[in-house]
């Protein structure tokens, strides 16, 4: 980007800088540290010059907004023409309580729900099972069958929001549940627009509510990708996610890294199935984490855009741009808040907010100052939503598009994580692409191995987290934390014996049956799945007719 | 414990949730000290954990939860170890727990809670001292 001559000149300047007032300030004042490190580990240099990105071609490396490779953004003019959807993940109790919550949020000028479902229900457990005793309504809400996402959604004209659902092994049957909601409100599955989680391999990486064994789950997956690609052309059919990913304790390279070697299992999985590659890959969105190291977050963004636009053009050879399109929700990051001194969280999720809109984010969901200690209450539920408007509104980043590229650090830190990602991938392929990685353990071996890395240099003091390992004060423990109703439980098993006393239990079985069949061949399965659940099936039972045919996922144990 | 023996420490995630993080950072850290650590794995029963815990011959049962279930899940393990002849096993636990619940977790028989930022040493630490068996 720069002439030789004027690079050479720079070089020289430099070198004498360095020897001249480097060396003087040093010797009055030390650096702080010997070596300085992103929150990901990368050594930081003291000053980055124009030196640091003369390899980069501009056209081929960052290229203008819309366009491949897609580095400074998906659309040609970014939070100009729209700002990102504020999207904040909520759900709790029973679908009474959550559909309250929904119309609070739209009200607040929230632009989009997204669904948190209890435990039982992302494992296909309906309440009433006995491993799901304590667990009803606690980090989501309980949903058993279709009559509780009639209530979820009471109200809420599905045609008008954009509803993106957590929920992974039995996403197929909550997208079903939709369908069949959306089709009582007189809404075409063409109408819906949304995402579902759908995501099984970071399930068996680091998020844990997997049911069915891979090879099964990998087939739910496809069929909803060939029926979304048929019939809901406005559905995100799979949320790659590397938010469990780096939550676990992955540092932000194994984050791009682990999430992209994923997407590409999806990507091989689907043409497999007999899918060309641009019918599907369009609809195929992403979801990263937003930690604390605001460039470096930046960065990896920005990294892992360009890389997956190479990946689908090079290597699965598509022609639509859009299939070379990374598009990602993003919410910050669970794992950096503390319970020490909570209000302290409101900062931290402000700068990782602000990471995410200038990594050019579709979505966010901004986390709650109180949630290294309970589920959000309401107050702070609203200072994180008001978190994202005051980015938008009033600090001036949302008014042109990607503004820090071009600066010498975040372009070079840009290349150096696509890079050393690109190498994990790699290694990935070697070992058989992710699904084998995963059965070999590599992938979880290398995420605990950062975890203990990080959570020892906080013990250590080699990394402060305020309030935690320094800024130490006397707190009292915090006040107003919400509480779920432990009678929730009691609630949705009396709500089940209703509805097993009240429908047609002839025709559940029929269609149990009749999806047992269907499982055993190739055929694709969502059919007879909304069959299933407009016949009120419970989410319960489809599984377990599932289980019978798929059988049940066991995780290796390696610590 | 005067040292003679190898500390022998069951870590469980009782209930439905996945997240083992911090499971696993402790299992690590308390190996690294010179303990014996089992790790169960998801999803275990109270019922899973007891059989383990009196199997292996623990002197601790080390819990996390991190989804809201511990009130119901942490008392019914130390329950079904006093039945089964494991009232001698020390049984503590962690993961997002608020202030309030734990007085009651105590009276129903966990030794100690370690709530979120706790450094694995006070965990370890605690348990070098506490534990029961010789």
């Amino acid at each position: 980007m720069f002439d030789k001559n004027k690079l050479e000149e720079i070089k020289l300047e430099k070198e004498k800088w360095a020897e001249e007032k480097v060396k003087k300030a040093i010797s009055r004042f030390p650096e702080r540290k010997e070596t300085f490190r992103t929150g990901s580990n990368l050594e930081v240099d003291r000053l980055y010059t124009p030196e640091d990105i003369q390899d980069i071609d501009y056209m081929e490396k960052l290229g203008f907004p819309g366009e491949y490779p897609f580095t400074r953004g998906v659309q040609p003019t970014m939070y100009r023409g729209r700002l990102w959807t504020m999207r904040q993940y909520a759900g709790f109790a029973t679908a009474e309580e959550s559909n309250k919550r929904y119309k609070y949020l739209l009200e607040q000028g929230q632009t989009g729900l997204s669904v948190a479902f209890d435990l039982p229900t992302q494992i296909g457990y309906d309440s009433d099972h006995p491993l799901s005793q304590g667990e009803v309504g606690k980090v989501g809400v309980a949903i058993d069958s279709l009559k509780d996402m009639e209530i979820l959604f009471e109200g809420i004209p599905l045609d008008k929001v954009s509803t993106s659902m957590t929920i992974n092994a039995p996403a197929a049957i909550l997208l079903a549940m939709y369908i069949a909601l959306a089709e009582k409100q007189g809404i075409t599955p063409d109408g819906l627009s949304g995402t579902i989680q759908n995501d099984i391999l970071k399930e068996y990486i680091a998020r844990g509510t997997y049911i069915f064994p891979p090879e099964p789950s990998m087939r739910l997956i496809t069929d909803i990708f060939e029926y979304c690609s048929a019939h809901m052309p406005k559905w995100n059919t799979i949320s790659i996610s590397g938010y469990h990913i780096r939550e676990a304790g992955a540092t932000a390279v194994q984050e791009v890294a682990f999430t992209l070697a994923n997407g590409i299992a999806y990507v091989e999985a689907a043409i497999k199935a007999g899918l060309s590659v641009d019918d599907f890959a369009p609809r195929l969105s992403f979801f990263f984490n937003a930690h604390n190291d605001l460039l470096e977050e930046v960065a990896k963004f920005r990294a892992a855009r360009r890389l997956w636009a190479k990946i689908m053009k090079q290597r699965f050879k598509a022609q639509n741009p859009k299939s070379m399109m990374l598009r990602f929700h993003t919410q910050t990051a669970g794992s950096t808040l503390t319970a020490q001194q909570p209000d302290n969280n409101i900062v931290r999720v402000a700068i990782q907010a602000l990471a995410a809109v200038l990594g050019g984010t579709q979505s966010l969901h901004t986390n709650s100052r109180d949630e290294a200690l309970a589920l959000p209450s309401e107050d702070s539920v609203r200072i994180a939503l008001r978190t994202q408007q005051i980015i938008a509104h009033e600090s001036g980043v949302a008014e042109t598009v990607d503004p820090l590229a071009g600066s010498y650090y975040v372009e070079s830190l840009t290349n150096a994580i696509e890079q050393k990602a690109m190498e994990y991938i790699e290694k990935i392929d070697k070992l058989g692409g992710a699904p084998k990685a995963i059965e070999k353990g590599f992938i979880q071996q290398e995420i605990q191995n950062s975890a203990y890395n990080y959570q020892m240099a906080v013990e250590q003091g080699k990394r402060i987290v305020v309030g935690v390992n320094k800024f130490k004060i006397e707190e009292e423990a915090p006040k107003g934390l919400l509480k779920v109703d432990p009678a929730v439980g009691k609630l949705q098993e009396q709500k089940i014996k209703q509805l097993k006393a009240s429908r047609d239990n002839m025709q559940v079985s029929a269609v149990l049956q009749e999806l047992k069949d269907w499982a055993k061949t190739n055929n694709n399965l969502m059919p007879v799945i909304i069959r299933c659940v407009k016949a009120y099936c419970t989410l319960g039972e489809i599984c377990d007719a599932l289980r019978t045919v798929f059988g049940e996922y066991k995780a290796s144990i390696n610590i | 414990m005067t040292g003679s023996k190898t500390i022998r420490v069951l870590i469980a995630k009782p209930g439905l949730d996945g997240h083992d993080r911090g499971a696993k950072v402790v299992a690590r850290a308390m190996r690294d000290a010179g303990m014996e650590v089992i790790y169960t794995g998801l999803r275990q029963t109270p019922e899973q954990i007891v059989e383990a815990a009196i199997q292996e011959d623990v002197d601790c049962v080390s819990m996390s939860i991190l989804s809201g279930a511990h009130n119901h899940l942490f008392p019914k393990v130390v329950k079904l170890l006093r039945e089964k002849g494991g009232e001698d096993i020390l049984v503590v636990g962690g993961g997002v727990i608020p202030e309030e619940d734990i007085p009651g977790l105590k009276e129903a028989g966990i030794a100690e809670i370690f709530t979120p930022g706790t450094p694995t040493g006070v965990t370890i630490d605690f348990i070098t001292k506490n534990i029961k068996r010789n």
